[in-house]
């Protein structure tokens, strides 16, 4: 008996020694920002100066400018794209998911986007907006548009141009997981229906879409998240302008802190932007938490 | 028919998948006419790679180069010595706490991790990390995604080649290092190369901890050539392409991996 305990224990001492330095640098660079940030919002903290409480100071400025209240808001018109992402990378995920010659290069060609630096999607995506850009001559050559659009420079535009980048960059990821999760789906259960003589669409949603369910729930889950959490393209694109148009909660944040050195406020505006997302997340989680059979 | 409409539709949506890289090229390599002429030329114009060499001259894009590869290869080093260290206790071994320990990695999952860089901001200046490429490099080796992939791994391995061991008296790091990691190196290279992306497309955090020019990654020093050549587009454009081929160029080659590792992180 004594024996056993004195294994068990060294087992158990393994166990911690192998987590230890993961758990540490977890606990300092993911833990740490979470309480320490929290708390730092509610005061006046600077590198230079002594700390003191302010209470909801932060928070009475950040809701009192404009600034943030049009970030907020632009955050959540980020939600508009969610649906687009989703439905866009399942079909394109059924699209790829066929054994056509060629089709490897294709679903490459999908997921090129993903392994592209924002900051060179910035620049890329600078050229095709430009007011005497391809986009322009492409859609005035369809006689689309009739005049060249400031799709950066026209402040209620250039929100919507920076979402459809974060489309462009988001599909192929969504699309890998969709994908993934179609090649799951068992042949037979597709014969099976065949057989029974269920055409294509009816197969797609009886027997498809309910496999996919988890997959699904996940992959909102995570781009309503990202959604609400979008910044890097704005920080690359157009820098929150024209007319801080393209601000959102995040990138609010990120100008204060970083770039002005307004921590605490920059906090109390990632604060707030938390709230949203864990908000949702526990939403989510009550929802479509796998029915009990 | 139903092919021919496939594969319309497949080409359609790689125009537009592909195109931005496509412009950026022909831009690149074209010498002469306006970039932004009416209508705008889809084929490079009198090519030459004089925009690459002038590129070169303009900024130390080696070093750029030598600090993004540098980055890169400690993240991907640590993360699958630091990841696969705490992935293996959390599936193969029983001890207090686990469940614990389990929870609180999957809970930086729902948590924001960009607000943690106003923080890890503060944290890196405290620890004077600022301008090295520790403070880079640190806040990355761990997350949660990797212990999980790992986790996931070393559950496969058949319990009886750790009793086996256990039972000729090795000990937990023997059996770690010398059994279980090369049996789950197919895995170690999927989470290699989706970190070793991720690591070298960094731009955020870089930009924040390093604020000497020469120590720049390249993703950070691409944004560079807009200050300097504010107007000269081809000059930028030139400096783009090198910025993606190498990623383009690894992502090609591993494709294979990328797809299948994508496949078990969803199973």
């Amino acid at each position: 008996m004594r024996e056993d305990d004195g294994a068990r224990r060294r087992l158990d001492f393994a166990a911690w020694l192998f987590l230890a330095p993961a758990l540490i640098l977890l606990a300092v660079f993911s833990f740490w920002p979470v309480a320490f940030g929290s708390l730092l919002a509610f005061t006046d903290y600077s590198l230079i100066r002594e700390t003191h409480w302010v209470g909801l100071d932060n928070f009475r400025y950040i809701f009192d400018n404009e600034m943030f209240v049009t970030g907020l808001k632009n955050s959540l018109l980020f939600l508009l794209m969610v649906p687009f992402v989703q439905i866009g990378a399942l079909s394109l995920a059924v699209l790829v998911n066929n054994k056509l010659p060629g089709i490897r290069y294709f679903r490459a060609a999908f997921y090129v986007p993903v392994v592209t630096t924002v900051s060179v999607v910035g620049i890329m995506w600078g050229f095709m907006f430009h007011e005497q850009g391809t986009l322009n001559y492409v859609l005035q050559t369809l006689q689309l548009v009739n005049a060249p659009v400031g799709w950066l420079s026209n402040d209620t535009i250039a929100l919507f141009a920076i979402m459809f980048v974060t489309l462009w960059r988001g599909l192929g990821w969504y699309m890998v997981m969709y994908l993934a999760a179609l090649q799951a789906v068992p042949a037979d259960m597709q014969e099976a229906a065949i057989l029974d003589g269920a055409n294509r669409w009816q197969r797609f949603w009886k027997i498809t879409v309910p496999m996919l369910r988890p997959t699904i729930m996940i992959c909102s889950v995570l781009s309503v998240l990202a959604a609400l959490k979008a910044y890097q393209e704005v920080d690359v694109l157009t820098q929150g302008g024209p007319m801080n148009s393209t601000f959102t909660g995040l990138y609010y944040a990120y100008d204060q802190g970083l770039k002005h050195l307004k921590l605490p406020r920059a906090l109390a505006a990632s604060f707030v932007v938390s709230i949203f997302c864990v908000g949702i997340a526990l939403l989510c989680l009550r929802y479509i938490r796998p029915k009990h059979r | 028919m139903k092919t021919i409409t496939h594969y319309l539709l497949l080409c359609a949506i790689a125009v537009v998948c592909v195109f931005p890289f496509w412009w950026t090229l022909v831009t690149a390599l074209s010498t002469e006419g306006n970039i932004f002429a009416y209508p705008p030329t889809f084929w490079p114009q009198k090519p030459s790679l004089d925009n690459f060499i002038e590129v070169f001259n303009a900024i130390p894009i080696w070093r750029f180069f030598r600090n993004s590869v540098f980055i890169a290869a400690c993240t991907v080093f640590w993360k699958l010595v630091l990841c696969s260290a705490a992935a293996y206790p959390l599936a193969r071994m029983q001890f207090k706490g686990r469940k614990l320990v389990f929870g609180l990695i999957l809970a930086t999952l729902v948590l924001p991790s960009e607000v943690n860089f106003l923080v890890n901001f503060i944290t890196v200046t405290k620890l004077s990390l600022v301008d090295t490429y520790t403070g880079v490099i640190l806040p990355n080796v761990v997350n949660a995604v990797a212990i999980l992939l790992l986790k996931q791994a070393f559950e496969e391995v058949p319990q009886d080649l750790i009793d086996a061991a256990r039972v000729d008296g090795a000990s937990e790091w023997i059996i770690f290092s010398k059994i279980m990691l090369p049996l789950i190196a197919p895995w170690l290279a999927t989470v290699g190369i989706l970190t070793a992306v991720e690591a070298w497309n960094e731009y955020i955090w870089p930009s924040i901890v390093m604020s000497k020019p020469d120590e720049f990654p390249l993703s950070v020093g691409v944004l560079y050539l807009r200050g300097t050549f504010g107007s000269s587009t081809r000059v930028i454009a030139a400096g783009t392409v090198l910025t993606i081929l190498p990623t383009l160029a690894a992502f090609l080659f591993t494709q294979r991996f990328f797809m299948r590792g994508m496949d078990g992180a969803v199973k």
